[in-house]
C-alpha cells in the first residue's frame, strides 16, 4: 500500500520535472536545430532539418562582424566585471564591517539604481559620448555596465560578506600572522566563493545587454554580439539570414549553458543570498 | 592605536577614553566612506548627470538632424508628448505587457518554486533547467521564439498550426509571442526568489497545520502565501519595474524598429532619440518614462511599507 | 479521549534505517504516558507516527479501537504540541488557537467559546490579540497548548514542549502540564529526553533505546525494577554507579569489599552461579559512615580517598575513585557499547572507575581526603556482563 502511493508520486513529480525540463529548453533545441539547417531549407517551417549542415556556422565566421563581436562582446564584458567586482567588494567590505553614516545611503542609492530605465540615459550619453570622442568604443559601453551592474554586485557582495566570520582574522593576527598574511590566508579564501559568484552574475548581465549595445556603438569597432545579430545583414524584411541568426545565437548560448551548468548551485546561492537580505 | 589613553594617573587625570573611541570611530568612517565613494561615483555620475542632462534636452526643441534650430521652449515638449495618441497607446501597450506577462510570471514562478522546492528528487536538475533561460541572451531568446512563430521566416508553428496568415503581423498575436518570450525569460528569476521566500517557512508550520486539519490547498493558501509576502513583494517590485523598461524582446520580436502595432515606451524613446533623432522629444519621452517608474516604485514601497506594518512583529 | 495502541508498529527508512523497530505500546484512556530515552532513539518518530506525520512502516496503530494506519493527522482527531511551538506568526493568538476549529467550519460563537475557555485556563487571556512574537517563550508554549486543548481532542500528543524554557520555567510548566491533565482527563503521549521529567510527569514510563522499548512501567517500577543496565543508568540523576564484581557462593565481590548476598537475590543467582556481574549502585545508597544511622547487615564500610565535592546545601555530592580488579578493561568497554552505556553519563569502561556518591549535607567529607563511607548492598543490582540484563528482575 505504501509502495504504491510512494509510487504515484514519483510519477507525479517526473511529469512535473518532465514539463520544466522540456519548457526551459525547447527554444534552445529550436534554434540549434535552426542553425543546423541547410541554408535554402531555412525557411520551410519545419521543427527539424530535413537537410543538415553546418554552412550556417561557417558562413558567420567567415564575416567579421560576429567575430568581431566575439571579441567585443567577451573584452567589454571582462573588463566590466572585473571593474565592478572590485569597486562593489571595497564597498560590500565597508558596508559588511564598518559603521559610518550614509551607509544606509549607498544602499538606497543602490536600490534606486537598479530601478532606473537605461532607456532614460540612452540619449544623453548618446550626446555626450559623441562630443566626448566615447562613442563606439569599448570605456562607451563599460562605463555603464559597470553602474548599472554595482547595485546586483553590491547588494550580492555584502550579503556573502557579512557571513564572513571576521573574528578569524583576529585569531590569525593572535597566532602569529601579519595583517596582511591573516587577510591572505584566511580572509580571501572565505571570501573568494561570494566574489566569483558575484563575478558570474554581472558578468551575465553585461554580456546580456541590448539597449547601450545598440544605441552607444555603430561598427564592428565596438558593437557586442546582441547588437550585431540584431543587425545581421538581410535582418530586414526583406531577405532572412535566419539560419546565420540562429548559427550565431547557439555560439553565444553554448558558453553559457556551460556555465551555468557548472555553477548553477553557485549562481542560485548568490541570487537568493542578494534578493533576501534586499 | 593602542595604548591610547595616556592617563597621567599619578593625578587626578579626567577620563580620556571619549576622545580616544571617537579618534577610532572616525577613522572607521572614512575608512568606509572612502571604500565606498568609487563605487558610488560611478553609480551616480552615470546615471545623475545624464538624466539631469536629459531633463535639459527635454526643454529644447533639439533635432540633431537641424542642429541649427535648436532652442529653448519650455514645456511644450512635453505638451507634445502628452497630447500624443502615440504616447498614449505605448504606454497602454507597456502596461498591459507588463500586467499580463507579472501575473503570469508570479502563478508559474510559484509553481516552479513550489517544484523545486518539494521535489524529492532531480533538485540540481530543476535548478539548471531554471537557470538556462536565465543565461541566454535575452535577444537570443527573444530570436527564437520571433523565428518560431514568423511565417516569413520559417518557423515551425504557423505550419503546426496551419496559420494562413503571419502572426507575426497581426498585433494580437505580436502580444501574445512577446509575451510569451518575456515570460519564458524572466519566470525562472521569479521562481528562484519565490523559492528563496518559501524556505524561510518553517516546515513544522506546514506540519502543526496538518495536525489542525488543514487540506494542501488550505495549508497553501493561509499559511505559506500570507508568510512569504514580504519575498513575493519584493520579487513583484521588480518584476514590474523591469517589466515595465522591456525594450530587448519587442525590439527584436517587432522586427523592426517601424512596426507600431506593438510599441511600448522603451522603444519609442529608443525610435525618438536614435532614429529621428529628434533628441528634444526623444528627451522628453526618456524622462517620462523616468517618472512612471519612479510612480510605481512609489506606489509598490508604500503599499509595501503597509503591509509591513500590518504584520507587525510577524515573522 | 481514546486508548491508543501500537502493536509491533516498525518505521523503515528506504535506505534500511529502522528507527521504531516492532514497537508495542498500550495507552490506556485518560493515560499520561511518557516516552523517554536518549536522542535518535526513535521516540519522536514513534510519536510522528501516531500523529500521522510519517507513515507506518508495519505493524498497527489503533486509536479508539479503530485502525487509523492510513489516516491523515486531521482525520485522526488528535492535538500535538510542538518542541518550537509551530504558532502561526502572522496570525494573533487567538486566531492561532482557532484555526482548527476555523478549518472545521465551527460556527464563530462556538469558537470564541472554546477560545476563552482554554485561555482563562491558561491564564492567557490578556495576549488573546497579540502576535508571537511579542509573547515571551512561557507564554508561547501556553499557546501551543491551547491550541491542542481548544480541539477536544482525542488524545494530547507532546513532543519535548518544555525543552525550550530555561530550567525555573521548565520546572513551573512541568506542574501546569501535569495539573491541566489531571483536569482534562485526555489521553497524553508525551516525549522527552529528560528523564527528572519522564519521572515526575508520568502515569507511565517506556523507556526506548535505539529504535527498541526498553521497558514500560511506573516510575517507581523503573527506578527499583529496571530490566536492565541501561533502563538503571537511564533512570535516577545522578546515574547509577556501574563496578565490576564477582559472585562467588553467597557473596558478592566488589572493588570496595565483600558483601553477603540478600537472600532474595542468592535464590535468583543460584541457577546462574559463580560469575562476573556488573554491579549498579545509585548514588544515594551511600552514606558517609560518620553521619550514617545504625549498621544493618547489609551495610559495607569501605574507605576511599574524596576527589571533588559538590555542595548543593540540602545534600552532597562526593565523587571518589575505584580500581575496578580481575575484570578486563576490554570486556567492560564493549559492554559499554553494547549496554548503551555511552548514552548514560558516568560510564564506561576502563581501569579506574568514577563513583558518585550522596551523602547528607552534614557530611564532613573533604577533597583530597579519605573517608569512610557505607554502602547499603541490599539495593544493589547485578548485571549479566553479556546481555546486560538486571540478573534479579522482577517484572
Amino acid at each position: 500500500m505504501e509502495g504504491q502511493s510512494a509510487g504515484r508520486e514519483r510519477v507525479f513529480w517526473s511529469i512535473a520535472l518532465l514539463i520544466v525540463f522540456v519548457s526551459a529548453l525547447f527554444p534552445v533545441f529550436w534554434i540549434a536545430s535552426l542553425s543546423l539547417k541547410d541554408p535554402a531549407t531555412v525557411g520551410d517551417g519545419r521543427l527539424l532539418p530535413s537537410k543538415w549542415s553546418f554552412e550556417n556556422y561557417s558562413g558567420i565566421f567567415d564575416q567579421d562582424i560576429f567575430t568581431a563581436a566575439l571579441r567585443n562582446s567577451l573584452g567589454i564584458a571582462l573588463i566590466a566585471t572585473l571593474i565592478a567586482v572590485v569597486l562593489a567588494a571595497m564597498a560590500a567590505y565597508a558596508i559588511a564591517r564598518l559603521d559610518f553614516p550614509g551607509k544606509r545611503l549607498i544602499l538606497v542609492a543602490a536600490l534606486a539604481i537598479a530601478m532606473f530605465p537605461p532607456i532614460s540615459i540612452v540619449g544623453p550619453l548618446y550626446e555626450l559620448w559623441r562630443s566626448v570622442g566615447l562613442y563606439d568604443t569599448w570605456a562607451g559601453l563599460i562605463i555603464p555596465y559597470m553602474t548599472f551592474t554595482l547595485p546586483l554586485a553590491i547588494y550580492t557582495l555584502s550579503a556573502f560578506f557579512r557571513e564572513i566570520p571576521w573574528e578569524l582574522e583576529q585569531a590569525a593576527q593572535v597566532d602569529g600572522a601579519t595583517p596582511f598574511q591573516a587577510f591572505r590566508k584566511i580572509i580571501v579564501p572565505l571570501a573568494a566563493p561570494g566574489v566569483f559568484t558575484t563575478a558570474i552574475l554581472v558578468f551575465i548581465f553585461a554580456w546580456n545587454d541590448f539597449v547601450f549595445a545598440i544605441s552607444l556603438t555603430s561598427t564592428e569597432r565596438a558593437q557586442t554580439v546582441p547588437a550585431a545579430i540584431s543587425a545581421f545583414p538581410g535582418a530586414s524584411q526583406f531577405s532572412q539570414p535566419t539560419g546565420s541568426i540562429a548559427a550565431a545565437a547557439v555560439v553565444v548560448t553554448i558558453p553559457i549553458i556551460i556555465m551555468v551548468l557548472i555553477f548553477q548551485r553557485r549562481i542560485v546561492a548568490g541570487l537568493t543570498a542578494g534578493a533576501v537580505k534586499g | 592605536m593602542s595604548g591610547g589613553a595616556t592617563t597621567e594617573t599619578t593625578t587626578a587625570a579626567p577620563p580620556r577614553p571619549q576622545k580616544h573611541i571617537s579618534g577610532r570611530a572616525r577613522a572607521e568612517r572614512r575608512l568606509g566612506w572612502m571604500l565606498c565613494a568609487p563605487a558610488a561615483l560611478v553609480m551616480i555620475a552615470v546615471t545623475a548627470y545624464p538624466i539631469g542632462y536629459a531633463i535639459y534636452l527635454s526643454l529644447l526643441r533639439s533635432d540633431l538632424r537641424f542642429p541649427d534650430e535648436t532652442e529653448f521652449i519650455g514645456l511644450s515638449n512635453y505638451v507634445t508628448v502628452l497630447t500624443s495618441s502615440l504616447w498614449w497607446s505605448d504606454v497602454w501597450h507597456t502596461v498591459f505587457i507588463t500586467v499580463v506577462s507579472v501575473a503570469l510570471e508570479l502563478a508559474i514562478g510559484m509553481v516552479l518554486a513550489l517544484i523545486m522546492h518539494r521535489a524529492i528528487f532531480g533538485r540540481g536538475a530543476v535548478r539548471t533547467a531554471a537557470l538556462i533561460p536565465y543565461g541566454i541572451v535575452t535577444v537570443v531568446a527573444a530570436f527564437a521564439w520571433r523565428l518560431a512563430w514568423s511565417k516569413a521566416e520559417g518557423g515551425f508553428v504557423p505550419v503546426l498550426l496551419g496559420f494562413d496568415t503571419d502572426p507575426l503581423t497581426s498585433t494580437s498575436w505580436t502580444y501574445v509571442v512577446a509575451i510569451m518570450a518575456e515570460v519564458w525569460k524572466t519566470t525562472p528569476f521569479m521562481a528562484l526568489l519565490l523559492l528563496a521566500g518559501l524556505a524561510l517557512v518553517p516546515d513544522e508550520l506546514q506540519e502543526a497545520a496538518r495536525v489542525d486539519g488543514a487540506t494542501a490547498w488550505q495549508r497553501f493558501w493561509q499559511i505559506t502565501v500570507p508568510l512569504m509576502k514580504p519575498a513575493i513583494l519584493v520579487a513583484l517590485l521588480f518584476r514590474t519595474l523591469d517589466a515595465f523598461r522591456i525594450f530587448d524582446s519587442v525590439f527584436i520580436i517587432t522586427g523592426s524598429t517601424q512596426n507600431r502595432g506593438v510599441e511600448t515606451v522603451s522603444i519609442l524613446a529608443y525610435n525618438e532619440l536614435l532614429n529621428r533623432l529628434n533628441l528634444g522629444l526623444g528627451s522628453t519621452v526618456s524622462v517620462l518614462i523616468f517618472v512612471c517608474v519612479t510612480i510605481i516604485a512609489f506606489l509598490f514601497i508604500r503599499g509595501f511599507g503597509a503591509s509591513l506594518g500590518q504584520q507587525q512583529g510577524g515573522s | 479521549m481514546a486508548e491508543i495502541q501500537l502493536k509491533e508498529v516498525t518505521k523503515r527508512y528506504p535506505d534500511g534505517f529502522e528507527a521504531v523497530k516492532k514497537f508495542d505500546l498500550d495507552v490506556g484512556d485518560g493515560e499520561f504516558m511518557i516516552l523517554v530515552g536518549p536522542s535518535g532513539c526513535g521516540k519522536s518518530t514513534a510519536l510522528r507516527m501516531i500523529a500521522g506525520l510519517e507513515d507506518i512502516t508495519e505493524g498497527e496503530l489503533m486509536i479508539g479501537g479503530e485502525t487509523v494506519n492510513d489516516l491523515a493527522p486531521k482525520d485522526r482527531d488528535i492535538a500535538m504540541v510542538f518542541q518550537n511551538y509551530a504558532l502561526y506568526p502572522h496570525m494573533t493568538v487567538r486566531e492561532n488557537m482557532g484555526f482548527a476549529l476555523k478549518l472545521a467550519k465551527t460556527d464563530k460563537a462556538e469558537i470564541d467559546r472554546k477560545v476563552e475557555e482554554a485561555a482563562k485556563i491558561l491564564d492567557l487571556e490578556q495576549h488573546l490579540d497579540r502576535k508571537p512574537a511579542n509573547l515571551s517563550g512561557g507564554q508561547r508554549q501556553r499557546v501551543a497548548m491551547g491550541r491542542a486543548i481548544v480541539r477536544d481532542p482525542k488524545a494530547f500528543l507532546m513532543d519535548e514542549p518544555l525543552s525550550n524554557l530555561d530550567a525555573k520555567l521548565r520546572v513551573q510548566m512541568r506542574a501546569s502540564v501535569a495539573r491541566l491533565q489531571q483536569q482534562l482527563g485526555t489521553t497524553t503521549v508525551y516525549v522527552t529526553h529528560d528523564q527528572t521529567e519522564a519521572m515526575t510527569l508520568g502515569d507511565r514510563v517506556a523507556v526506548m533505546r535505539a529504535g527498541l522499548l526498553q521497558q514500560v512501567a511506573t516510575p517507581k517500577v523503573l527506578y527499583d525494577d529496571p530490566t536492565n543496565l541501561f533502563v538503571a543508568g537511564f533512570i535516577g540523576s545522578p546515574a547509577m554507579n556501574f563496578l565490576p564484581a564477582q559472585v562467588e557462593g553467597d557473596r558478592i565481590k566488589l572493588p570496595f569489599g565483600d558483601a553477603r548476598l540478600d537472600g532474595e537475590l542468592r535464590s535468583k543467582l543460584q541457577s546462574v552461579g559463580d560469575r562476573d556481574v556488573i554491579a549498579g549502585m545509585r548514588p544515594e545508597h551511600f552514606e558517609d559512615a560518620a553521619v550514617a544511622g545504625e549498621d544493618h547487615r547489609d551495610s559495607l564500610h569501605f574507605r576511599t580517598k574524596i576527589d571533588v565535592v559538590e555542595s548543593m546545601g540540602s545534600e552532597l555530592y562526593a565523587y571518589f575513585d575505584v580500581e575496578s580488579q580481575n575484570v578486563d578493561s576490554a570486556e567492560l568497554a564493549e559492554l559499554a557499547q553494547y549496554a548503551g552505556l555511552e548514552d548514560v553519563p558516568g560510564g564506561g569502561g576502563g581501569e579506574v572507575s568514577h563513583v558518585i556518591a550522596r551523602l547528607d549535607a552534614a557530611s564532613r567529607a573533604t577533597p583530597g581526603q579519605e573517608a569512610e563511607l557505607v554502602l547499603d548492598t541490599a539495593k544493589l543490582k547485578l548485571f549479566d556482563l553479556e546481555s546486560g540484563a538486571n540478573l534479579a528482575h522482577r517484572g
